[in-house]
Parts: structure tokens; C-alpha cells; sequence
């Protein structure tokens, strides 16, 4: 009996991490799907049974539809620049550079991704801006002088300037990931590669593509979800503006949630964002599961 | 520029390495090529941020006028200005909530990833996936239902209440990483402990917690970029402005200094460095918590 009571005991271990996911993680989620279906807001005391009523307004809400858009664009444009960009990086800087050379701009590459974004975020928009901005001061002085805009105050350049300072920030960041899976690379494949008379470029697609594949699918996934999981970059730059233009789907739930007072609303915009990222998390933990029967 | 065929890098001599690559014109366009964008981006990365300090030190008709160049004038006022307009209360707020998530984290952490991997857990796969699953829920997402919890548990507006979501919300990613560690030390490590009559508990601290250093290092490092940085929960669930962390706090000055150029870009300088210091020292051992992180 006392062994049995011992063995049990191991649960004890996890029990203040459980108590703490239970109450700020789990139950949170579940509560969110119940208020999607009420119409609620932080002073009524009493929140009204709605249905399925708040899905139908996303549905119907053009603004909602615009930030799926943004989302997807972003997806896009990450998928480009901290997947395929940032795996080119990393074997050039791991096959092409000096050794001391390769860890210096490791390095110097990485460090927008330590720096806060809300000072990343704060610092484009002075870049982007109209009056003493850099990129302006740039094209002007390249000749490029009608190129020249309030980066952030236009519709048309909005979402895309938050999307450049984006890269910007996290190109470092997925690189030196790459690094880390080349590194695990058998140095003999390099060296067949050579021997078999490869140059740079077939030999990144010939050995390095194929050998770094679970790494690439993990970064094609975290950076899907994470562009539908965008939010700071939005509310420090443009907080939706100008004309609801770069609104996201997750600042489209906090203006509903804390500006519009609609929690109801929010809670159901909530429920789509969780459910893109959800099948998400489950298509990268079917590929995790898969890998490790191959093995 | 340093040629490739210059570097030590592989045991085969130099003819015979310009042999198999071929040799001729293509290789060296191609080397200049990858100098310069490698030269370029190390320019958009570092631009911005010299522009940042400099503009910090720049008088405001500096900002407008000469947004290239060096201040005329080295204006410390302005970094003095920007700790007196809040981004020193800010700073004291980050290190509190930083460093007691850092320290709750990690402990809770790794004892969930030591029940995990060193107690015989009976349903040990429902506890990983207890304390795994919840990698897939992100934050925005529970911001309404949290709103309302937070005030029922009266932590709504404090600090603490930022440190307890730092801390919930990082438990998964953190016990993840250390439970990989764990698995990696012998068991015979334990049962010579239990033969010498340690306790679980002893074992813990006296033997595991202090093999596992690096990996506690690098938990710890992450925790601290992610607490440091964190903007959503402190955007939402604090509203008295003296306890605003910074990236939150920034914003907040941003609209109250609205066209006192330098002493935001002061306050953005004095809120990047530290970090930016901290990730330079502990750079080593950050590389390498991620080559730990993501072997398994």
C-alpha cells in the first residue's frame, strides 16, 4: 500500500505547474467558447444567450475579413523572409564565411530579435516617418524622391511597412535555427558533395534542403501560426489604422474586447484565432509523432 | 575582402579545393555577391539602431535637420529626461516582474519535468500532455476571459498578477526544455542517491538541479527575453501608470511626449541596451541553450 502511495507522489511534482495552466490556461479557454455565445459586456451584469449570433456578425464584418487577409499576407511574406530567406542565410554564413567572421554576424543578425517590440515597433515608425524618417531621407537621396510617403499613414503602404520591421526583427532569429540544424549535418556529406564535384548552390539543394527538412517544416508551421498570432507589431505601429486598413485578427479582438466593449464578439473572433492555430499545433505534433517511427 | 581559398577551413589544399569548385569567373562573382548582401544586411540591422542612439543625444531641429549625421552637440539631458518621464519606474517594473517569473518558472518547471522524468509516474504520458499541451494555447486568445479572472482574484493592475500569467503561460515551453535535459542523466545518478539514503526531494536539489546548470541557464535566459519583451498582458491587465513595464510604458510615453523627438529615442535606447548588453555577454550560452532546445 505505502509503494503505491509513493508511486503517486511523483504527481505531486506537477501539481503547482497544473494548478497554475488549470486556472490561467485551460479553464480560460474553455470559458472563452461559452462567452462567444453571449452578448457581454465589462458593465452589464447580466450577459445575454446569443447562439452562434457573434459568428454570424464575423462573418458578415468586413473589417474581420480584411484582418484574415492580413494575416495571410503576413503569413506569406514571413514564410518568404524567416523560412526560405533565412535558410539561404544560414548556409551561406555556415559554408561560404570565415569561421570568426560567421560568428560576428550571427550575432549582429540576431540582435533586433533580444530587443523589445514595442521598441523595434516604435523605432520603424520613426523610420517610416513622413517628416524626418529615414527611408524617406533614403529614397530622397538615391533620387527616388517620389517614392516618398507617411509610410504608415497610407492605406496602400500600412500593412506592408509593419510587415517589413517585422522581418526585419525575426530574419536573425530563424536563421541562427537553421544554423543550429546544419551544424548537426554529418561533415561527410559536405565532403561527398565535393567530391562528387558539386558546386555551392547544387550542394545546398542536394544535401543541405533535404537534411534540414524538419527543421524547415517545424519553422514553416511556428511561423504560420505566429502570423495569425500577430498583435504588438499592429498596436505599436498603427493600432488598426489608418481607415481599420492593418487591423489582424488579434487586434481586431482587443479593439472589440477593450475599445467597442463587445466581449462577446471579441470572444468569438478568440475562437477563430484558436482554432487556426489549434489545427496548426496538432498538423506539427501528427509530423513530430510520424518522425519518430521513422526513426 | 577575404577570399574563401584563404581560410582554413577544410584539410584539402588550396589548387585542388579550386579545382572541384570549378575554379573561373562564376565562383568569384559569386563570393562578391554573397559579401555583399551579407554587407547589406548588416547595415539594415545596424542603421536603425546607430540612428536610434545618436538621435537620443540630437537636439530636436538636429532630429529634422541632420538625420544622418553625428550630434553636433552630445546632449545627455535627453537620456536623463527620458529616465525622469517614466522609463526608470518602467525599468524597476520590468526587473521585478522579469525576475521573479525567472525564479517561479524555472522552479516550477523543472519540478514538473523531474515528476515527469524521474518518478515513475503512474499515467505519465496524461501529466506530459497536461503540462505540454497547453504550448498550443496563446495568449491572445484567452485576453477576455483572463480580464474578468484576474479581477475576481483581485489581480487585476498589479504586478503580481503579470507575474503569475508569465509564469503559467511559459510553463509548458520551459518544462519542455529542461524535461529533454532530465532525460539525458543517468538513472543511475538516482538510485546511487536513494542507495545513500537521499530522499526524491534531496536527490532534486542536491544532485539534479545542480547537474542541469546549462539547461537552467538557458531556461532562465529565454524566460527573461520573454518577461522583458512581453506586451499584450501588460497593455491589458494594467492601468495605473506607475506600474507599467516598458514595452507598455514606451507606448505611454510616446503619446505624452508626442514631438519631443530625442528624449523618445532616449528612452528607446535606455529600454533596448540592457537587453541588447545582456544577450552579448550571455550569447555563448544562449547559442547553445538553443542547440540543447531544439535537439530533441
Amino acid at each position: 500500500m505505502r509503494t503505491v502511495a509513493r508511486r503517486w507522489a511523483g504527481w505531486w511534482w506537477l501539481l503547482p505547474g497544473l494548478v497554475l495552466l488549470g486556472t490561467f490556461v485551460y479553464y480560460p479557454i474553455i470559458q472563452n467558447f461559452q462567452l462567444s455565445t453571449y452578448s457581454w459586456n465589462a458593465f452589464t451584469s447580466t450577459p445575454t444567450f446569443v447562439g452562434m449570433d457573434n459568428y454570424r456578425e464575423a462573418w458578415a464584418d468586413p473589417v474581420f475579413w480584411r484582418a484574415v487577409g492580413n494575416n495571410t499576407l503576413f503569413a506569406i511574406v514571413s514564410l518568404i523572409f524567416q523560412v526560405a530567406f533565412a535558410l539561404a542565410l544560414a548556409a551561406i554564413l555556415e559554408e561560404a564565411v570565415h569561421q570568426r567572421l560567421r560568428g560576428v554576424l550571427r550575432t549582429l543578425y540576431f540582435i533586433p530579435a533580444v530587443i523589445s517590440i514595442t521598441v523595434a515597433g516604435i523605432l520603424f515608425s520613426f523610420i517610416y516617418n513622413p517628416e524626418f524618417g529615414l527611408l524617406n531621407e533614403l529614397l530622397n537621396a538615391v533620387g527616388l524622391d517620389e517614392w516618398q510617403r507617411a509610410w504608415l499613414g497610407d492605406r496602400s503602404t500600412a500593412m506592408g511597412s509593419i510587415i517589413a520591421m517585422s522581418q526585419w526583427q525575426n530574419f536573425g532569429y530563424t536563421s541562427v535555427l537553421f544554423i543550429v540544424a546544419i551544424q548537426r549535418i554529418p561533415r561527410e556529406f559536405y565532403e561527398a558533395a565535393k567530391i562528387d564535384g558539386a558546386g555551392p548552390v547544387r550542394t545546398f539543394f542536394t544535401v543541405t534542403v533535404p537534411l534540414v527538412r524538419e527543421m524547415t517544416t517545424l519553422l514553416i508551421i511556428l511561423t504560420f501560426s505566429g502570423a495569425f498570432l500577430v498583435f504588438n507589431e499592429v498596436m505599436v505601429m498603427t493600432a488598426g489604422g489608418p481607415a481599420n486598413s492593418t487591423h489582424v485578427l488579434g487586434t481586431w479582438l482587443y479593439f472589440n474586447a477593450f475599445m467597442a466593449d463587445d466581449m462577446g464578439y471579441a470572444s468569438a473572433i478568440a475562437t477563430v484565432i484558436f482554432a487556426i492555430t489549434f489545427v496548426l499545433a496538432m498538423i506539427q505534433l501528427a509530423y513530430a509523432r510520424r518522425r519518430r517511427v521513422e526513426l | 575582402m577575404i577570399t574563401r581559398d584563404a581560410l582554413p577551413t577544410s584539410t584539402t589544399n588550396a589548387p585542388e579545393r579550386r579545382r572541384m569548385r570549378g575554379g573561373g569567373v562564376v565562383p568569384v562573382l559569386g563570393q562578391i555577391g554573397v559579401y555583399l548582401l551579407l554587407t547589406v544586411l548588416a547595415l539594415v540591422v545596424i542603421y536603425p539602431l546607430t540612428w536610434m542612439v545618436l538621435s537620443g543625444f540630437k537636439s530636436n531641429s538636429e532630429v529634422f535637420a541632420n538625420p544622418w549625421g553625428f550630434p553636433g552637440e552630445w546632449r545627455t539631458e535627453n537620456y536623463r529626461a527620458a529616465l525622469d518621464a517614466g522609463v526608470g519606474r518602467y525599468f524597476l517594473n520590468s526587473v521585478f516582474v522579469t525576475a521573479v517569473s525567472i525564479v517561479t518558472t524555472t522552479l516550477i518547471s523543472a519540478w514538473a519535468a523531474y515528476g515527469l522524468t524521474r518518478t515513475n509516474l503512474p499515467f505519465e504520458r496524461v501529466g506530459t500532455t497536461l503540462v505540454l499541451g497547453g504550448l498550443m494555447v496563446a495568449p491572445t486568445v484567452a485576453l477576455v476571459p483572463l480580464f474578468g479572472l484576474l479581477q475576481r482574484l483581485n489581480l487585476f493592475d498589479t504586478l503580481w498578477g503579470l507575474i503569475v500569467l508569465y509564469t503559467a503561460y511559459r510553463i509548458p515551453f520551459t518544462t519542455f526544455l529542461i524535461r529533454a535535459y532530465f532525460i539525458d542523466i543517468p538513472r543511475q545518478v538516482d538510485e546511487a542517491a536513494r542507495i545513500d539514503g537521499a530522499s526524491l526531494w534531496q536527490t532534486f536539489w542536491l544532485i539534479i538541479l545542480p547537474m542541469s546548470r546549462p539547461i537552467l541557464v538557458s531556461a532562465a535566459l529565454l524566460q527573461a527575453l520573454f518577461a522583458w519583451n512581453e506586451f499584450a498582458f501588460a497593455l491589458v491587465f494594467l492601468s495605473d501608470g506607475d506600474l507599467k513595464t516598458l514595452p507598455v510604458g514606451l507606448m505611454d510615453m510616446q503619446s505624452r511626449l508626442l514631438t519631443n523627438w530625442p528624449v523618445q529615442f532616449a528612452g528607446l535606447t535606455l529600454a533596448a541596451v540592457p537587453m541588447i548588453g545582456l544577450f552579448l555577454l550571455g550569447q555563448r550560452q544562449f547559442f547553445r541553450g538553443l542547440t540543447d532546445g531544439m535537439g530533441k
